[in-house]
């Protein structure tokens, strides 16, 4: 397994908001958290990657326990997280955003292959190096943001609503470079309101609700489940 | 009129040492949203251990100014440590309560008699002062370094901002702190290093405020200190260039009000100038308008 998360809760203040959630992931793969507003899938993609510290429980990548390990050197680790709302550095360029994405890197020297793979991922980006980032499209922003997360080369890449306010022809670039990105080797957990496309790419999926999981399985036969038809496909039964 | 081209030089070697003293409260401001009320202090430190090496210790000026950039950076870094970074998730009055405490503990310690003690130093002159007479406008050798080491450290500053990994780093930390750390950046270092800056620059500002003005006290850095932030805010804060702008608009006011209107009325002259600026335009000359993170 390239991520355990075992037993994990994870509180704002006084309010929990994971209630011993647990799930994994195995090498290779694409899984979906699946859940809607407030059910606490970016608090785990943040738990794990360590921007919010966990009440109790573990997250385990490869077999390190990385539950106490800071953020930054969770990146340094493998572990590359696009955040909800892509927050890309408006005050820096294109170019100086996947710096940013790369200041991780040990080895310097294949920075320019980091940079080509992502030219090759998302070509628009290289058209616009020299551009503020904050003068993007919503669309090329999410490209921005994925292509950042890219230039660390990470093992593990952590997705929080990519599809997040754009159009559904972008929705299905998206998703077919997710699908291509995890072809070449990287692992991918997806964060999802839009379950539709979500299943569509996963292998596997677990279902949140207020801090819980309450399903799992392959995605192929949550699609087919009566209650996720019901609650997340928007499907009559 | 060359009585005002005069002035004005006066201005411009004043608002110079202001700039010096501005970036550091808007780098701050800038990264941590959190106003260094003992940013004035820093400077006056600046200019003790400058007054101290050269004086007590014998050394050149030459050596005196980067030892007192080096010892103020040190202490930045460690105000912020031990001031700052325990209240970083706290309600922002509790960080502006603890500057004040630090700011007041400078002082006051300094003006121990074992430490700075607390009379008015005269400061000798590190090199022979030059008057050169340019038909009627007077130009001091005095002016010509001021204005040549805040070029050169502005230069830098500008360079290591805009160039270098971790000017850029500082940047992307200003503009937010968690995507930041999922770039792999180490924001405490980050914080840790823009304080580092702030203080090196105001160290140096005080060193050339002391040779231009050369009285020196403990609680020297109060006024100064408040016509930089006062310039920081006038630029926009958070923003460098508008920090630069801001401080040489206050050196302007303060020398041609002291000359032209009242040395009285000079302090009361910039604080209003700042508050119609800001009456009109809420972030400042150079600020970004709108909110500052959506
Ligand atoms: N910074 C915070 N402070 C306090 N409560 C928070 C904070 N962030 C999230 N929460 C609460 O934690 C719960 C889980 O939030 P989370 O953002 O993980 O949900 P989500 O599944 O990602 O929702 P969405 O689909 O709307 O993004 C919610 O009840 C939310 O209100
Ligand atoms: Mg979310």
């Amino acid at each position: 397994m390239i991520l355990q998360v075992k037993d994990l809760n994870v509180a704002y203040g006084s309010i929990l908001a994971l209630h011993g959630v647990a799930f994994e992931v195995a090498e290779g793969e694409i899984v979906t958290l699946i859940g809607a507003n407030g059910a606490g899938k970016s608090t785990s993609l943040r738990a794990i990657s360590g921007l919010v510290r966990a009440r109790s429980g573990q997250v385990m990548y490869h077999d390190a326990d990385i539950t106490r390990t800071p953020a930054h050197r969770i990146v340094q680790m493998g572990i590359g997280h696009v955040p909800e709302g892509r927050k890309i550095f408006a005050n820096l360029t294109v170019a100086e955003n996947l710096e940013m994405g790369a200041y991780a890197r040990a080895d310097r020297g294949s920075l320019q292959a980091a940079f080509d793979r992502v030219f090759k991922s998302f070509p628009r980006l290289k058209e616009r190096l020299k551009q503020n980032a904050g003068t993007l499209s919503g669309g090329e922003q999410q490209m921005l943001a994925m292509g950042r997360a890219l230039m660390s080369t990470p093992k593990l890449l952590l997705l929080d609503e990519p599809s997040m306010g754009l159009s559904p022809i972008l929705v299905q670039e998206i998703f077919s470079i997710i699908q291509e990105i995890n072809r070449q080797g990287t692992t991918v957990l997806l964060v999802e309101q839009n379950a539709y496309m979500a299943l569509q790419v996963a292998s596997r999926a677990y279902v949140l609700e207020t801090g819980r999981i309450v399903l799992s399985g392959p995605a192929a036969e949550l699609r087919e489940n009566p209650r996720v038809r019901a609650a997340y496909l928007g499907q009559a039964v | 009129m060359i009585e005002a081209i005069n002035q004005v030089l006066n201005g411009l070697q004043l608002g110079l040492v202001y700039a010096l003293i501005a970036l550091g409260y808007t780098m701050v401001y800038g990264i941590i949203r959190l106003i260094n009320f003992a940013h004035g202090d820093v400077f006056m430190v600046g200019a003790f251990i400058a007054f101290i090496s050269t004086v007590n210790w014998h050394l050149p000026f030459y050596i005196a100014v980067p030892l007192s950039m080096l010892i103020c950076a040190a202490l930045g870094v460690i105000i912020e440590r031990l001031a700052y970074r325990p209240l970083r998730y706290a309600a922002r009055i509790a960080a502006l309560i603890s500057a004040i405490g630090v700011s007041l503990l400078i002082e006051y310690g300094g003006s121990l008699k074992f430490v700075f003690g607390p009379n008015y130093r005269v400061v000798p002159q590190p090199f022979s002062v030059v008057q050169w007479d340019l038909s009627g406008i007077s130009v001091s050798n005095i002016q010509v370094i001021v204005l040549v080491t805040v070029v050169i450290l502005l230069a830098g500053l500008q360079y290591l901002v805009a160039r270098t990994k971790t000017g850029k780093a500082m940047r992307a930390v200003s503009f937010d702190h968690d995507a930041a750390r999922l770039m792999g950046i180490n924001v405490d270092a980050i914080i840790s290093y823009t304080f580092a800056l702030g203080s090196a620059l105001a160290a140096a500002g005080g060193v050339l405020y002391s040779v231009a003005y050369p009285q020196i006290n403990p609680f020297m850095g109060i006024m100064p200190g408040l016509k930089a932030f006062t310039a920081a805010v006038l630029g926009g804060i958070g923003s460098i260039p508008g920090a630069m702008l801001g401080a040489l608009i206050m050196g302007q006011v303060d020398v041609l009000s002291a000359a032209y209107i009242s040395s009285q009325l000079r302090d009361a002259i910039a604080f209003t100038i700042l508050i119609l600026v800001l009456l009109v335009k809420p972030s400042g000359l150079l600020g970004k308008t709108g909110p500052e993170k959506v």
